[in-house]
């Protein structure tokens, strides 16, 4: 038991030195992912542009689920018009980047990952090699940017869903005055500790979420399995990873 | 799907994640109430200022006439150092009293400012020295228990 | 003729586990060499190492003049343009069309305006026959296609070398007749050396110049096609025909038939 656990340690701890190296690596190969825009562009489009729909629909579902919720408890003690700065900071601060992050390595992710298994499985990356073309920046560094360069727009536009669908419930639907509602927003959610702080998170949630799905895709075995362990594997590792850095950078930002 | 449309949704994509930064700095978050015309700054020193934090209202007959921008602590006489951006539009007294209210009975703590009669203005960097500090539930609280105790039997 | 690729000695492990014990071997410039041998041979670890995707435990690897386990990255990536290899199922870009596929290798490695672009890979995909064919995607072609596709892409940019893996695996009769042609046609056109790894015998003994027999990591038998046919050797015949037992065992080995059978009723 007590083995099995140490073994474990050991292989994170190896696969995280590996994932650092990669990290690198890809750092190092970046500045051509940059000159060839297009291609960037182009991974911006599979997991920005397609992740849209999903992200808008369930930003403005939670914005809705928090105006009912917070107005059943507000109203206990009488101060309902405070439910904008609820909602507002709950999803700008926590809900925006997180839900988003966690929507986006399920969404994006796992597909990054699953396109650069398939690539690796069907030797696509070792007849680039072959052909003198570096897989790490004409395949990898262009999907990675993308996703980090997507994810922070990603949870903006879940965030501001959220506060229209809160608006919807709290305002349209019971009937809180609109003036109030947004007026005692504006007076508590500041830019830039709290937007600012989320944009922030975002972006860090961007980076961790992309690098685990392109070192996995980059690390299968390259068989049908491989392919599927680690697609699950990225929708495990960096959903944990959101939630641990969430915290690490919660309790950063707003300890004051 | 040819490159063209690509980068016209990518356009739009980047279009409605600035759009949403807009929308969540100007009308979530407060960026366009925190613009003071001509800001001036005054400091005003308080024995307590409670919960009060930075970027928080200064309101006079309940108009917002400016903004906390520091706090700190006073190393010499042990007293919170506020320091406030005022609209420019608004000059008050000399002897103007500065108290800290909070808005409702759980909401926000703010400065308000009651305008007293000395026919100076204050200038920019002047202090306003009538302060009256924070209302602190507790020690008003303890204050209440201890003139209790005092007046009854002192006996062990 | 001087050799554009030799091997002295080669030998190479994965872990522990020996692969080629000492390989020697030589192709010379414009000839088209097989080199033969039953699954799990080291034929295809031959090729990596060739390549430069592996590393040689030890011995000597030359091709294009250099010593191949002695470059850096840079210097791979330079001897690499100059070669080219047909992986197994084609290994085409999925998310790329016929066209850019073929015009991958130009686009990534010179600076040609894309009308040049255009009419050189319109110009290899002639050569394979599949011209009309540039704005499929890979998905819908048929293997046999595919490899053609692959086969386009591998000479786009004229290598000095051409590799190819088990070019001829999973294929119908008819597109094994076209890929055999298409090998030895275009090994003819563009003066380039190249090298098949196979199991497919009757094939590739029409079509190559100089056959290697590789088995357990060592080379057993070499000739020409017709050298091979009439060999006496008894591991050669077995292969060129296909018979099911001979110094080939049919049986892996094990303990006696009747010892295992018998053994475990003592027990």
């Amino acid at each position: 038991m007590f083995r099995l656990v140490g073994a474990r340690t050991i292989n994170t701890q190896w696969r995280l030195g590996v994932m650092a190296r990669f990290f690198g690596l890809l750092l190092w190969h970046s500045g051509s992912s940059f000159r060839r825009l297009r291609l960037t562009l182009r991974e911006i489009y599979f997991s920005g542009v397609l992740s849209l729909t999903i992200i808008l629909i369930s930003g403005l579902f939670v914005g809705m689920v928090l105006g009912l919720q917070g107005y059943e408890t507000l109203q206990r003690y009488g101060s309902e018009e405070v439910l904008g700065t609820l909602v507002a900071l709950s999803l700008v601060r926590e809900l925006g980047p997180v839900l988003a992050g966690l929507l986006f390595a399920s969404r994006a992710g796992s597909a990054v990952t699953a396109e650069i298994g398939l690539m690796k499985a069907t030797e696509q990356l070792a007849a680039m090699d072959m052909m003198a073309v570096d897989p790490v920046a004409r395949v990898v560094a262009p999907r990675f940017w993308g996703g980090v360069i997507s994810m922070p727009i990603l949870a903006l536009l879940f965030s501001a869903m959220g506060v229209f669908g809160g608006y919807l419930v709290g305002v349209v639907m019971i009937g809180i005055d609109s003036g109030s509602f947004w007026s005692q927003m504006q007076a508590s959610v500041d830019f830039r500790n709290d937007i600012v702080n989320g944009v922030i998170k975002s972006v860090v949630f961007g980076v961790a979420v992309s690098l685990v799905a392109v070192f996995e895709g980059f690390d299968t075995d390259g068989t049908a399995e491989g392919v599927s362990r680690a697609t699950t594997r990225t929708v495990v590792t960096s959903s944990l990873a959101i939630l641990g850095l969430d915290f690490i950078l919660t309790s950063f930002m707003f300890r004051g | 799907m040819n490159r063209t449309t690509i980068d016209l949704w990518v356009g739009i994509f980047v279009t409605l994640g600035a759009l949403a930064l807009v929308f969540l700095a100007l009308k979530v978050g407060n960026l366009s109430g925190g613009q003071i015309r001509s800001p001036y700054s005054l400091t005003a020193n308080f024995d307590n200022i409670g919960g009060l934090k930075a970027r928080a209202p200064v309101k006079s007959a309940g108009v917002v006439v400016g903004r906390i921008q520091e706090i700190h602590l006073d190393k010499q006489h042990y007293q919170a150092v506020v320091t406030i951006q005022m609209d420019g539009r608004y000059t008050f007294p000399k002897d103007t009293f500065a108290t800290i209210n909070t808005s409702g009975l759980l909401g926000e703590q703010y400065i308000g400012l009651e305008p007293g009669g000395d026919p100076d203005d204050l200038k920019p960097g002047d202090v306003i020295k009538k302060t009256q500090s924070a209302v602190v539930l507790e020690k008003l609280i303890s204050q209440f228990m201890f003139s209790k105790a005092a007046e009854g039997p002192a006996t062990k | 003729m001087s050799s554009l690729v030799s091997l002295r000695d080669v030998r190479f492990s994965y872990g522990n586990r020996d692969v080629l014990h000492g390989v020697t071997l030589n192709v010379p410039r414009g000839k088209l060499v097989a080199i033969m041998g039953g699954s799990g041979c080291g034929k295809t670890t031959l090729m990596r190492l060739i390549g430069g995707q592996l590393r040689p435990r030890a011995g000597q690897l030359t091709v294009c003049g250099a010593e191949v386990p002695s470059l850096d990255r840079e210097g791979l990536y330079d001897l690499r343009r100059r070669m080219s290899m047909l992986f197994q199922f084609g290994a085409l870009f999925t998310d790329l069309s016929v066209f850019d596929n073929v015009a991958f290798p130009m686009r990534e490695h010179t600076n040609m305006p894309e009308p040049i672009i255009r009419d050189l890979v319109l110009m290899k995909l002639h050569a394979v026959g599949l011209r009309g064919a540039e704005n499929l995607l890979p998905s819908e072609l048929s293997g046999g296609m595919a490899r053609r596709v692959a086969l386009a892409r591998a000479i786009a940019l004229d290598p000095e070398l051409m590799m190819y893996d088990e070019p001829f695996a999973g294929l119908d009769p008819i597109s094994l007749g076209v890929i055999g042609q298409l090998i030895r046609k275009l090994n003819d056109a563009l003066g380039a050396s190249s090298i098949v790894v196979t199991h497919d015998v009757q094939e590739s003994l029409q079509i190559v110049d100089y056959v290697y027999f590789l088995s357990d990591g060592k080379v057993v038998a070499e000739g020409t096609p017709d050298e091979i046919r009439t060999s006496e050797d008894p591991w050669v015949h077995q292969f060129v025909w296909g018979e099911a037992d001979g110094p080939v065992p049919f049986r892996y080995p094990a303990v006696p038939y009747e010892e295992a059978l018998l053994g475990v009723q003592r027990a």
